[in-house]
């Protein structure tokens, strides 16, 4: 890497650099293009079997469709979440502004077990479910409901920060002019706050695709029906068939980083609206 | 303040009856649930949940996995904020970019490279068992697999509060004639040492808390290489939930620690409370 200071005065470049890049190639690079060594190894033939199985392809539908259910969930609720956060004062808010964090803070082992416990049968949740006809627990609708809470704050996160920065002038403006309360939020905020949305969207699609501990205990596990994707990896790697494991692995590899590409770009766009501090 | 252009009261009513349903429905019941089963049979029973040999083990590996894992890459994280925070250079977006990858990958799929990096079909596995070495189903694997998952905590809570605070200050020092060091330990850390703090701590509760990467790498074997999270899996499994929640509880109660501190800090730091997430990808 061709190295272009510009005469800064302070030490330790080099040495910080360089250790940056030791260290982020030991843990995470080498270990990573492991990965792809072992999928080329395998041959074309072999990974599309190994990702083309009925089996593979119903957890395929599943992950996508449960994210994506449960993405949409948090996109509506985040919104209102993010606007009651940003612009409302109400007793009990900043205790409900930190607890919006916990889905990142609490393991998701506790996670899921505490899910699958409210939502069983018999459960404190389930129970009322259960007398409207409802299945929840080991259903993909249990599924989506762990995908939900894991995904929660994305959302909440990417929008509260950029509504805060709304200028109310600008509101004021509007309804001065005579738009009605409505029509300045589909006019004039909406349009600001779009591209934070749709990244925060994104953010929990792209999480929820990858989640394991939250939704294995809710899931029920049973093959073509509530297996999720990272669990069939771990199937597949506990019958010693590392062939399959890696090739359904690279797949959900190349779906995140598609999706980490298309957040960035995102983000640009609402950089470019001056919206994202 | 009154401003003329705002929702009618009872729309604000109702909005912000939704958004507490929705965080009650999804937060506030599954926490109470873990707090109401571990003491369903009592303070007892919940203690001797926890003082259970396997427990106490499960403990300490998960304090030893945290103690390597956030020393590491709290180092680490140092090192890069200073070189992408102070200094311009060529391909230092890209570097950004590559140090947040570990949040983009699923759990799962970071114990599963580690696996066939040293697991027995591995790339380097051959190569292990003739020398008697064993990083899969043992403590190195789960070392590693944690390092890998918390890798970038530290850096990037880091690296946006060490640009903001800009080059001046560090530049003043070294014109008065002070070390590399004394530039670091007396101009840049105190104004970074709340962003050092949070990040550590949110490392720290990745790291004790990891599920889905540290049970690929494990094999699950009881009172050797079960982290906590791990062993609350096994009681679940085995039916003994009461047993499962009350080890649970302790993860549940770092959690909520780790959310009081993050908004301590945030107080104290008079951060807007609200940056973007901490696990954001990009």
């Amino acid at each position: 890497m061709r190295v272009m200071r510009r005469h800064s005065v302070l030490p330790g470049f080099g040495l910080s650099l360089g250790y940056s890049l030791f260290y982020l190639c030991l843990v995470v690079l080498i270990p990573l293009s492991t990965l792809a060594f072992k999928s080329v190894a395998l041959g074309p033939a072999h990974f599309w079997d190994a990702v083309s199985s009925p089996r593979v392809l119903a957890s395929y539908r599943l992950t996508f469709g449960a994210s994506l259910v449960a993405a949409l969930v948090n996109a509506a609720f985040g919104l209102v979440v993010a606007w009651v956060l940003a612009r409302y004062r109400f007793p009990g808010r900043r205790l409900m502004d930190a607890l919006v964090d916990l889905p990142f803070a609490l393991p998701t082992a506790v996670a899921g077990i505490a899910l699958t416990t409210l939502y069983a049968e018999n459960g404190w949740l389930g129970r009322p479910l259960q007398a409207l006809g409802v299945k929840a627990a080991f259903t993909p609708f249990g599924i989506t409901l762990a995908l939900v809470f894991i995904g929660l704050p994305f959302v909440v996160r990417t929008l509260q920060p950029v509504i805060e920065a709304l200028d109310f002038e600008v509101e004021d403006a509007a309804a001065s002019l005579g738009a009605s309360r409505a029509q300045t939020f589909v006019r004039v905020i909406l349009p600001a706050i779009v591209p934070a949305w749709l990244t925060g969207f994104a953010l929990a699609f792209a999480r929820a695709l990858g989640e394991y501990g939250s939704v294995v205990f809710i899931a029920g596990n049973m093959p073509l029906r509530t297996e999720i994707v990272p669990l069939l990896i771990m199937t597949k790697l506990e019958q010693y068939d590392y062939a399959g494991a890696t090739a359904i692995a690279v797949v959900m590899l190349v779906a995140s980083f598609l999706l980490l590409g298309a957040i960035n770009l995102l983000q640009a766009w609402s950089g470019r609206r001056g919206m994202v501090a | 303040m009154i401003r003329p252009a705002s929702e009618p009261t009872l729309l604000r009513v109702a909005l912000t009856l939704v958004a507490l349903g929705f965080l009650g429905l999804f937060l506030v019941l599954p926490l109470a649930v873990v707090f109401g089963q571990a003491l369903e049979k009592g303070a007892a029973a919940y203690v001797a949940a926890i003082r259970e040999p396997a427990a106490l083990a499960a403990m300490r590996l998960t304090l030893l996995t945290a103690a390597i894992a956030v020393p590491l890459n709290l180092l680490f994280g140092l090192a890069a904020a200073w070189a992408i925070a102070k200094f311009d250079f060529r391909g230092r977006s890209v570097l950004v970019t590559l140090i947040d990858l570990p949040f983009a990958i699923s759990p799962v799929i970071s114990g599963v490279i580690f696996v066939l990096l040293f697991g027995r079909q591995g790339v380097l596995g051959p190569w292990l068992a003739s020398h008697d070495v064993k990083i899969i189903f043992a403590v190195p694997g789960i070392v590693l697999a944690t390092v890998f998952v918390t890798f970038p905590f530290v850096a990037r809570e880091l690296i946006p509060m060490m640009e903001a605070s800009g080059t001046e200050e560090e530049e003043a020092a070294r014109v008065l004639g002070a070390s590399g060091l004394e530039i670091f330990f007396r101009v840049t850390l105190p104004n970074v040492k709340w962003g050092l703090l949070y990040g550590v701590i949110l490392c720290n509760a990745r790291a004790m808390g990891e599920f889905g990467a540290v049970s690929v790498v494990s094999g699950h074997i009881r009172g050797l290489t079960n982290t906590l999270p791990l062993h609350v899996e096994i009681l679940y499994n085995e039916y003994n939930f009461q047993a499962a929640f009350a080890v649970a509880s302790l993860l549940a109660l770092l959690a909520i620690a780790t959310l009081v501190i993050k908004s301590v800090v945030e107080w104290r730091s008079g951060v807007a409370s609200h940056e973007a997430a901490p696990e954001n990808p990009a």
